[in-house]
């Protein structure tokens, strides 16, 4: 099973064009960045804008909290690295300094998840989505393909609070559906379906819709949801798709343990009680190796979520 | 004739004695809080609320307004109480310091106390801020200036000097740390713990311009205010050699009374050594 003729495009091109575009509509915005602009592609606004891009060398810690103090003056702005550098080395920055008082500051990040791939674990983190959910005041995005990431990224300047987003290093499977609309808090029904609700975040998105088309083969008929938004979690959509469904899987490019999936499974228990099963990185590190490779031998495939889908269909006392 | 009169300095004296009879009235009553630190730091936060800083008690999101960050928060009943006695909230508010719905936040809350400019607590953050804040004010072609004080302790930071280093490659001359180097942090002298000289070497390593004085003495830290301001192309570091627990003597130099607060009979003395009733 692969993805056939989907378009694969860069999310991080088109945050850049994003930023380039906010910068060009708006005064207010500022860029800060940590020895990485050209692979985050922060350099592309540095190049038109050098003056409202600071790039603080390998100094996260600093630039996080350059960031609140820009905000508290009012500036709308971007701060920009890699996910394992712009949360976890800064958990106590982001805390404090930004979370706390609330600050206008969007953290985006880039090479989140195991599809960094060769640069291995150090690189690939999968609980950065965990660190900024339990964080008071902050909005958690991850897009599902590029051109929502252009949406998302104009979507969380027009906000004003503090943004977590996140985004991989390879290139993502475009979904025709998701290029319309981004409202920030609102998941999307990509795909009706009444048997079984497949959510998905990120790359994994793309994963679910293969998954479903799959699924109509055994005469499953699964609803796609996208959860770009993963704080605050959609509950409305989320009670309503599992009502109407009876069974929920979930699927992400995180750790399984406390990532989208763990919060679906929270208000699931609370509010609906329906089979669930979530697919995702399970409680390890990553490796080194080719994205691909390391999305099939993690977990992360459409067969995977047809696996997990058949689970919950035998605990539904659906079809299978 | 000296720049700065004999009646001002006398003035400012005054206002650091009522500011360290609130905040020792204060953790008293809170029956916690950082009694050492806060009075060392008492005479540069007297200096820079009731001569330096540009502010509007009134307005105190204005603009054009001189900013003061607290990077060593926990000092901050020494700022609460000069926001108050400088008219930013009612002094009657400072009694709430620490207590379930106050303004005032065992370590400073930028969201709820009116003046305060940054939330400060887990130490080292606060010079990054005030770079944010002064790169802002660069940014807008304003002319305010951004002040920073950092705790002796705040040197052991990483981010410190990641603060110091970006500073002076922006050429933030919008910007001045204090440093309130009374020579103590939490578990003992700095020396012991973590040394930190030459201290002002390493400043100057770092770009700064790098005043040194005793924190203590207004005429001292009024002109050291006034030779930062001068100085253009690099942000300026006054390093004020103070006293922990100044004013209290049986907390000067106590290692004890970093984070504790005094008891009754401790209060009642102390209250009587800065020239106040318990």
């Amino acid at each position: 099973m692969n993805y056939g003729t989907w378009k694969k495009e860069s999310q991080r091109t088109f945050w850049a064009r994003a930023l380039l575009e906010l910068g060009r509509e708006r005064k207010d915005i500022v860029v800060l960045s940590a020895d990485l602009s050209t692979s985050v592609k922060t350099s592309v606004f540095a190049k038109e804008f050098p003056e409202r891009h600071f790039n603080v060398g390998i100094a996260e810690q600093n630039m996080m909290s350059i960031a609140a103090g820009l905000a508290a003056s009012g500036k709308t702005v971007f701060a920009s690295t890699f996910a394992a550098f712009g949360t976890g080395r800064v958990y106590d920055q982001i805390r404090q300094s930004i979370a706390y008082p609330e600050l206008n500051v969007k953290i985006v990040t880039t090479h989140a998840g195991i599809t960094v791939g060769g640069d291995g674990a150090t690189h690939q983190i999968v609980e950065d989505i965990a660190l900024m959910r339990a964080l008071p005041n902050m909005t958690v995005v991850v897009p599902a393909d590029a051109p929502e990431t252009y949406l998302a990224i104009k979507a969380v300047a027009d906000y004003v609070g503090p943004v977590y987003l996140r985004m991989g290093r390879a290139d993502v499977p475009t979904i025709a559906s998701v290029q319309d609309d981004f409202e920030l808090g609102k998941a999307t029904v990509l795909r009706d379906g009444d048997d079984v609700t497949l959510i998905g975040t990120g790359v994994m998105v793309s994963r679910c819709l293969v998954a479903a088309d799959e699924l109509t083969k055994e005469g499953i008929d699964a609803r796609v949801l996208n959860m770009s938004t993963i704080k605050p979690l959609d509950r409305d959509a989320l009670i309503k798709a599992a009502r109407e469904t009876g069974a929920v899987v979930t699927a992400e490019e995180h750790s399984v343990t406390v990532g989208m999936g763990a919060a679906v499974a929270m208000d699931l228990a609370e509010n609906a009680h329906v089979p669930m099963k979530r697919v995702g990185i399970p409680d390890v590190f990553g490796e080194s190796g080719d994205s691909d490779e390391l999305m099939e031998k993690y977990g992360l495939t459409a067969e995977n979520i047809i696996e997990a889908t058949h689970d919950v269909m035998r605990r539904k006392g659906g079809a299978l | 004739m000296p720049k700065h009169s004999q009646e001002l300095i006398a003035r400012l004296e005054d206002e650091a004695l009522k500011i360290r009879r609130h905040l020792i009235r204060m953790i008293y009553q809170a029956g916690s809080g950082h009694p050492g630190g806060s009075l060392s730091a008492t005479d540069v936060i007297a200096a820079l609320y009731f001569h330096v800083l540009n502010v509007d008690p009134k307005n105190p999101s204005w603009e054009d307004r001189d900013r003061f960050v607290l990077s060593k928060g926990h000092a901050c009943p020494a700022w609460y109480a000069a926001l108050a006695e400088r008219g930013f909230f009612p002094i009657e508010e400072l009694d709430t310091l620490r207590k379930i719905g106050s303004r005032l936040q065992g370590h400073p809350d930028m969201r709820k106390t009116p003046g305060v400019e940054a939330s400060t607590g887990s130490e080292g953050q606060g010079l990054s801020v005030g770079i944010g804040i002064a790169l802002a004010a660069m940014l807008d072609r304003r002319s305010h200036r951004v002040y920073v004080m950092v705790g002796d302790g705040e040197n052991d930071c990483g981010q410190t000097w990641e603060a110091a280093m970006a500073a002076s490659f922006y050429k933030l001359d919008n910007l001045c740390a204090i440093v309130d180097r009374n020579l103590m942090q939490l578990d003992g002298p700095t020396k012991h713990i973590m040394s930190l000289e030459p201290l002002a070497d390493k400043w100057k390593a770092f770009g700064w311009k790098v005043l040194e004085i005793d924190g203590h003495n207004f005429k001292e830290i009024l002109k050291a205010f006034d030779k930062a301001e001068s100085v253009k192309g690099k942000p300026t570091v006054i390093i004020a050699r103070t006293l922990k627990g100044k004013g209290v003597s049986f907390m000067e130099g106590a290692v004890g009374f970093h984070g504790k607060a005094p008891n009754e009979e401790e209060y009642e003395q102390a209250m009587i050594e800065l020239g106040g009733e318990p």
